[in-house]
């Protein structure tokens, strides 16, 4: 296996090995500490510009499903269509696996789709050095080449526009008359998709700068998606149309969706230092003793003192006190910073969608 | 928030160590009541077991050494009138006893409430056809069952569901009484024994071979959930997950099955009802994602143990606070203290447990594993890479095994058959088909193992081949001696792979690789376990070791104040808590004084290994190489050696030789007391009887020596504890039977025998000496005479039937002893006493097993005034004389035969009990009892069987059995008993040895008919020949639930004490009321 060296823009070095697809490659390096659940997260399209590292050390346990394709146009096991971060980061690959459901290894599925896969790195190390200094930028260099790529930029990029579909897709409920559920897609998750079509509602899935306040529909879905959500104005534009329209629908919003919707009314955006990514963050529902565990994805965070007055907190991070999703005070309009529909992590809070969809 | 009625709360104890019911109790207990302390909850404890850290001054405020079963803790509520009670942290026994009292309308009748989990969620849980209906209620799938209350019922229903099918007992521990049946007539036989546990019996149809998993999940009364690990056994299905190697967190599990399980975990907990902590366990299959829960334990467990100290989240101190009402958002994360209670822990290491056996110690017992439990302690490996936890952890059970690879050859007949049929040597056998070249499908097949396993092993193997062909260690290049460090070889494993041994001594060889790979810059990082993955700083002092990093977590001070405690690794027969104890004693003493606590252990039934305990816990090995490994971090003040059993004994002189500051007595005493032949020429020099005794090493010299002293003789290797490998041979063909299987227990040492003394008393002296002068002893004396193992033996302190003259002796001679070895620490000393002949049997210089019991009957803690002589500070001598005490103390043993099936529950010179309680009385007879009735004995109501041995052991239960008629016990009696007992007129009913097949009636059918409530069957002596005859009878005893006694001495005494006081009049008084 050829070697690798990680190179943090504050120059730390890591050196390992590598097992995926074979070419440098640069991005904002960020930790996850879940202990499961690779092929969900490397396509999760929030992943989209990042190094993706993982602190659990053992990785590939398990293989990789066949990327199967529904007659919905979802895939069976996956969260869209391909691999979105640009890397991962691990400390002991498995270079067997054993799964009853497993197609490839995770080394043959990141060859396929060409993206980098480094072993042998102390990702607690690294996660301390993260957890210090903030995300930081970085490189995965191989010994025997020169550095010729140039350092990556995250801040300020648009990826949201690289990952959203490009154009309007509609994905049919099993019964008839059902609901219409709008979904702006910012980078979804698939699984988000399921978790509405599961409960009898048409899902028409449109592109991120679509304006949408034209169409019919009877409720709104702002999905996840990675990056700034600053580079979405044009969403938040149209938001503010719909939450201007006097004829009142529901809207849940998740992750990027929280942070577009609390951008709607009103609320600013600022950066965490090392994001929350992990399955295991605790999360307190405002003013009841409802306390859940949640899957969670984002380096970006609602500041809720700056929420117009129609608006409050919902739920609230019992770590770090950080905003975890709001709603408006009289309207059926409310979202969280965290993934109710989990994929992975876990399950405990996708009764969301169950109140969306009565509320349609 | 709480509520402010509960001020006072009973929580109820396990009692004696048993298998299946171990020190994770301990651990539990010390939590909750430490949980309960902070609350300023006044706290009632009661358990029997008084080697525990629980039952120390300090932990409750009131301790009732006294047995837990529902009599008894009735008349404990009755005085301290407690507003709740702890039902949850003393295992079964602590529960079935909680549930009666529940059902008794006891509880009631007090106004006592049960904190935690309701009576009626535990009752759901524990009656399998209500927990079947109850998840019906909720559509989760469980393995169905069918009750049977007859063997025809039973029969019937395994021919409906088709064999194989499992049989359980209900209510009954951790498996007790239960197995795989694949025919019917082994059902027959083993539904005889579960209905002798249990009067309901539970048929079920197998799931051999499905993975099992389980998560520990916690519920508040807010209806708030979480599952804080989950866990994967090696072993598929079928085999106890006592018995399995367990993984934490599950390796071979996709995010939708891990989920699923956990979303199925939470949806049954909140059906149920559950406040605190609980265990589901699942089997599921490995070819969907079908499942079948298996299990809920409404209570803490050995899972939820191991899943503390796998996650450091404490399970059993949450579980506490949320029984007087917390919610779980209340309270804080005790490792990273800023974050909440409420949250799952991301590990960033993997862990495993790995059972140990002691199967060897016990004469016929069945090896092969299944549904009931056999081991008797575990350890617990952490690691950064699979490879790495578990050979570690194939080193921490403490078996002579270097790792996976590595080891000494074992000798397997049919390798397929021993993989199919599991024993407590699978692992190593799976180690050897690799070697001879079976593919991993191969082993897969035989042995349902997920082959994820399979092939993290054989990359071990893969790595040892490299190794191999190295062929020394100059041509290994770094990056192969690195990769080997972090898949887990030790020094030991690389210099015996690249073939050192064969030109150096292996210990020499071992420092070399040491040397090469310091050089190399190939050393071990420290990390936390700090229940977040590093995602917040956390300042916690629960550290472990692995090659897989490049950074420490911790910054070392280098300031000399650290003092390194060496802790007693797995529980095992001879081993076991009162350890704990001392260990833990140390490092509060340590602590106390203001220096660094530093403890080494990876037992994770411990309360040493809580990270509260010690300023720095390292869960990890206690070699040679980890040791010095973390010496080197810490430079400490000083190493205790004197506190942890044997392992760190046999450290000492090691660890001296790498100028290791060793604090207290010096280890070329230890040497000179652990080595038989220095030890003796001390004792002769100084003027102190011995046992005649040899070193040899030809049969020549050993047909000369017992031509000279006769039979019996014991013989033994050097270096042993709890009397391993040791044994008493009658006559020459035992002898040449026994050597021939000594042969190759030590090659180092020569094989000892001695004069087997018989009807000599055993007298203990534990002591603590400074400077070779003795501050403080307690003498006790066995009710046994000598050939009972010190560790089974009842022990009685302080001494009630011993010569003046022979207290005085033992006095002097123990003092000449701790002069001459300069004596600085703990230690103890073992006597055989005949008249007023003294002899010296064997000298620790450690704490020994009975320390916790002679310092709680003494109200010295002894471990402290040792810890404070090794430490070097002022300590004043103690005058408390035997004259003062008006009470006595009485430590009885646990034995757990009833799990050990065909074993043979007649005890000898080797150990062979589990665990111990000890009991304090007005008198002998009153603390006899109450010891008795905590290690499971019963008060027979009417008819007893006696067989009573030779001449000897006939003559000395005579007056017993004369006392039973007086009571109106019917005697039934063997032949030669009978006889006996008609002579001196005693009535009696002669019943025969099943080697008398045709006369009637049978012994054996009286014991199956439940007319016999107690048997007395002493063997004449040791010899094969005798022990069969009345094997069948101890064993039948054993598996109807029937309590036997072995030793005259001991029954006799028994039944003094319980023909002499009714249980009724004991006197409840708590272990501070003894003045």
């Amino acid at each position: 296996m050829r070697k690798v060296t990680l190179l943090l823009d504050d120059g730390t070095k890591f050196h390992g090995t590598s097992f995926g697809y074979e070419t440098p490659v640069a991005g904002e390096v960020v930790f996850n500490t879940a202990m499961m659940g690779y092929p969900e997260s490397l396509t999760d399209p929030s992943y989209a510009g990042q190094l993706m590292a993982l602190t659990y050390p053992l990785v590939g346990n398990y293989g990789v499903p066949e990327f199967s394709i529904e007659e919905n146009g979802l895939s069976t096991f996956m969260e869209s269509d391909r691999i979105h971060a640009r890397a991962i980061i691990v400390s002991d690959y498995s270079t067997e696996y054993s799964h009853w459901n497993a197609k490839e290894s995770l080394a043959d599925w990141l060859k396929r789709e060409k993206v980098p896969g480094i072993t042998g790195i102390d990702t607690r190390e690294l996660t301390k050095v993260l957890r210090e200094h903030g995300v930081m930028m970085g490189k995965i260099l191989f010994d025997d080449e020169p550095d010729n790529i140039p350092t990556a930029d995250y801040e300020g990029v648009n990826f949201v526009a690289q990952v959203s579909c490009k154009k309007v897709k509609v994905y049919k409920a099993n019964q008839s008359n059902a609901k219409k559920v709008l979904l702006v897609d910012c980078g979804v998750k698939e699984n988000i998709i399921r978790c509405l079509l599961r409960r009898g509602v048409e899902v028409i899935r449109v592109p991120w700068d679509y304006d949408f306040n034209d169409m019919e529909f009877d409720g709104l879905f702002l999905a996840n998606g990675p990056g700034d959500p600053d580079t979405c104005e044009v969403t938040v534009g149209n938001i503010r149309k719909f939450l201007a329209n006097p004829q009142v629908r529901p809207c849940m919003g998740i992750c990027m969706g929280n942070q577009l919707l609390s951008k709607a009314a009103g609320a600013t955006i600022y950066k965490l230092k090392y994001g929350h990514r992990s399955h295991n963050q605790p999360v307190r529902k405002v003013g009841t003793n409802q306390c859940f565990i949640t899957s969670q994805n984002h380096g970006y965070a609602v500041d809720t003192t700056t929420l117009g007055k129609d608006w409050e907190p919902l739920f609230v991070n019992m770590n770090d006190g950080s905003n975890e999703g709001v709603r408006h005070k009289t309207n059926p309009w409310f979202s969280a910073q965290f993934h109710p529909e989990a994929c992975s992590g876990p399950i405990d809070t996708e009764f969301m969608f169950d109140e969306f969809v009565k509320l349609l | 928030m709480i509520d402010k009625k509960i001020q006072k709360v009973l929580l109820l104890g396990s009692g004696a160590l048993k298998i299946g019911e171990a020190g994770e109790f301990d651990y539990s207990g010390s939590q909750a009541l430490k949980a309960l302390k902070e609350e300023g909850i006044e706290t009632v404890l009661i358990n029997p077991n008084i080697a525990t850290v629980q039952t120390s001054e300090g932990v409750a405020d009131h301790i009732y050494f006294l047995p837990v079963t529902p009599d008894f803790v009735e008349r404990v509520i009755e005085k301290e009138r407690p507003q709740g009670i702890l039902l949850a942290f003393g295992g079964q026994t602590a529960l079935n006893c909680g549930v009666a009292l529940y059902q008794s309308g006891v509880l009631e009748k007090y106004g006592v409430e049960v904190l935690g989990t309701p009576v009626q969620a535990i009752i759901d849980t524990e009656d399998r056809e209500k927990f079947v209906e109850k998840l019906d209620e909720i559509e989760v799938k469980t393995i169905k069952s069918q009750a049977c209350e007859t063997i025809e019922e039973a029969r019937k229903a395994a021919s409906e569901l088709g064999y194989p099918v499992i049989l359980r007992a209900a209510y009954a521990l951790g498996g007790l009484g239960s197995g795989f049946c694949d025919n019917e007539q082994e059902l027959n036989k083993l539904a005889e024994k579960a209905f002798s546990f249990s009067p309901q019996v539970l048929v079920e149809k197998s799931l051999k071979g499905w993975k099992e998993i389980e998560y520990e999940v916690v519920r508040d009364r807010y209806d708030n959930c979480i599952t804080v690990c989950n866990m994967e056994n090696f072993d598929p299905l079928g085999i106890h997950t006592g018995e399995s190697i367990v993984i934490a967190p599950s390796q071979t599990l996709t995010n939708s099955e891990y989920h699923k399980l956990r979303a199925l975990s939470i949806k049954i907990i909140r059906h149920i009802g559950i406040v605190g902590e609980c265990n589901v366990q699942y089997a599921f299959d490995p070819d969907s994602e079908d499942y079948r829960v298996i299990e809920v334990n409404a209570r803490l467990s050995r899972s939820s143990a191991l899943a503390s100290k796998a996650t450091g989240y404490p399970l059993a101190f949450v579980a506490a606070k949320l029984g007087l009402g917390y919610g779980l958002f209340d309270l804080k994360n005790s490792v990273t203290k800023t974050t909440t209670a409420f949250f799952e822990p991301a590990l960033d290491y993997v862990v495993c447990k790995i059972p140990r056996w002691d199967l060897g110690k016990f004469r016929g017992v069945d090896r092969e594993l299944g549904s009931s439990m056999k081991s008797v302690g575990e350890v617990m490996a952490i690691g950064r890479t699979f490879e790495e936890s578990i050979q570690k952890g194939l080193r921490m059970i403490g078996q002579g095994m270097h790792g996976f690879v590595e080891n000494k050859e074992l000798e397997i007949a049919d390798i397929d058959a021993a993989l199919k049929e599991p024993t407590d040597k699978r692992i190593f056998i799976i180690s050897k088909a690799m070697k001879q070249g079976y593919t991993i499908d191969q082993i897969h097949q035989l042995t349902k193992i997920d082959k994820w396993f399979l092939q993290k092993l054989q990359n071990i193997r893969n790595i040892d081949l490299q190794l191999h062909k190295s062929k020394g260690l100059d041509n290994i290049d770094a990056d192969l001696l690195r990769q080997a460090k972090i898949y887990g070889f030790s020094d030991f494993q690389i210099a015996r792979a690249v073939g050192m041994e064969a030109k150096m001594d292996i210990e020499d060889a071992v420092n070399i690789v040491r040397q090469k790979r310091k050089q190399l810059g190939i050393l071990p990082v420290v990390k936390q376990i700090d229940t977040l993955a590093a995602e917040y700083p956390a300042q916690t002092n629960y550290l472990y070791l692995t090659y897989s990093g490049v950074g420490h977590d911790i910054q070392y001070e280098n300031d000399h104040r650290s003092i390194v405690v060496l802790g007693s690794g797995a529980y095992r027969i001879g081993s076991s808590v009162e350890f704990d104890w001392c260990g833990v004693q140390a490092l509060n003493t340590i602590r106390k004084e203001g220096l660094r606590s530093v403890m080494i252990n990876y037992n994770p039934e411990t309360v040493s290994t809580d990270y509260d305990m010690c300023d720095r816990l390292y869960f990890d090995e206690l070699t040679y190489e980890r040791v010095m490994d973390i010496i080197d971090l810490e430079t400490p003040k000083g190493v205790i050696v004197s506190t942890g059993g044997q392992i760190p004994n046999n450290l000492a002189l090691k660890l001296d030789g790498q100028q290791v500051p060793i604090l207290g007595t010096q280890a070329k005493y230890i040497d000179n007391a652990e080595d038989r032949e220095k030890f003796s020429a001390m004792l002769n020099r100084i003027g102190v009887d011995q046992p005649e005794w040899s070193a040899l090493t030809t049969m020549k010299d050993v047909n000369a020596f017992i031509n000279r002293v006769g039979f019996p003789v014991l013989v033994r290797p050097s270096y042993v504890l709890s009397g391993a490998a040791m044994n008493v041979c009658s006559n020459q063909e035992e002898l040449e039977r026994f050597l021939n299987l000594a042969a190759n227990v030590s090659k180092k040492h020569p094989v000892v025998i001695s004069k087997f003394m018989q009807n000599t008393k055993e007298v203990e002296m534990d002591a603590v000496a400074k400077n070779g002068e003795i501050i403080a002893y307690a003498i006790s004396e066995h009710i046994e005479f000598a050939g009972v193992h010190s560790g089974d033996a009842t022990i009685q302190f302080p001494a009630q039937k011993l010569y003046v003259e022979t207290v005085r002796r033992i006095k002097k001679i123990s003092a000449q002893i701790a002069r001459e070895l300069n004596i600085s620490g703990p230690f103890n000393i073992q006597y055989l006493a005949r008249d007023n002949e003294i002899k010296v049997i064997e000298c620790n210089l450690r704490a020994s097993r009975s320390f916790p019991f002679v310092s709680k009957v003494l109200k010295v803690n002894l471990i402290e005034l040792a810890t404070r002589v090794m430490l070097g500070l002022p300590v004043e001598k103690l005058h408390k004389s035997f004259f003062d005490f008006d009470y006595v103390g009485i430590k009885a043993s646990q034995f757990s035969f009833n799990r050990l099936q065909k074993a043979d529950p007649v005890l000898g010179v080797d150990m062979s009990s589990t665990g111990e309680v000890g009991c304090l009385g007005d008198d002998s007879n009153c603390a006899l009892m109450k010891a008795m009735l905590s290690v499971g004995y019963r008060i027979p109501k009417k008819g007893i069987l006696l067989s009573t041995g030779g001449a000897k052991e006939k003559a000395a239960m005579i007056d017993a059995a004369r006392t039973l008629r007086e009571h109106g016990y019917d005697i039934y009696a063997t032949g030669g008993t009978s006889k006996y007992l008609s002579e001196y007129g005693i009535e009696n009913t002669l019943v025969h040895w099943p080697s008398e097949q045709d006369a009637q009636p049978q012994a054996l059918d009286l014991l199956h008919e439940r007319k016999i409530d107690l048997v007395v069957n002493i063997p004449k002596d040791l010899t094969a020949g005798e022990l069969t005859n009345g094997y069948k009878i101890r064993r039948a005893a054993v598996d109807l639930n029937v309590p036997l006694l072995t030793n005259s001495r001991l029954a006799a005494a028994f039944i003094q004490a319980f023909c002499t006081i009714k249980p009724e009049d004991l006197a409840i008084k708590s272990w501070e009321e003894y003045k």
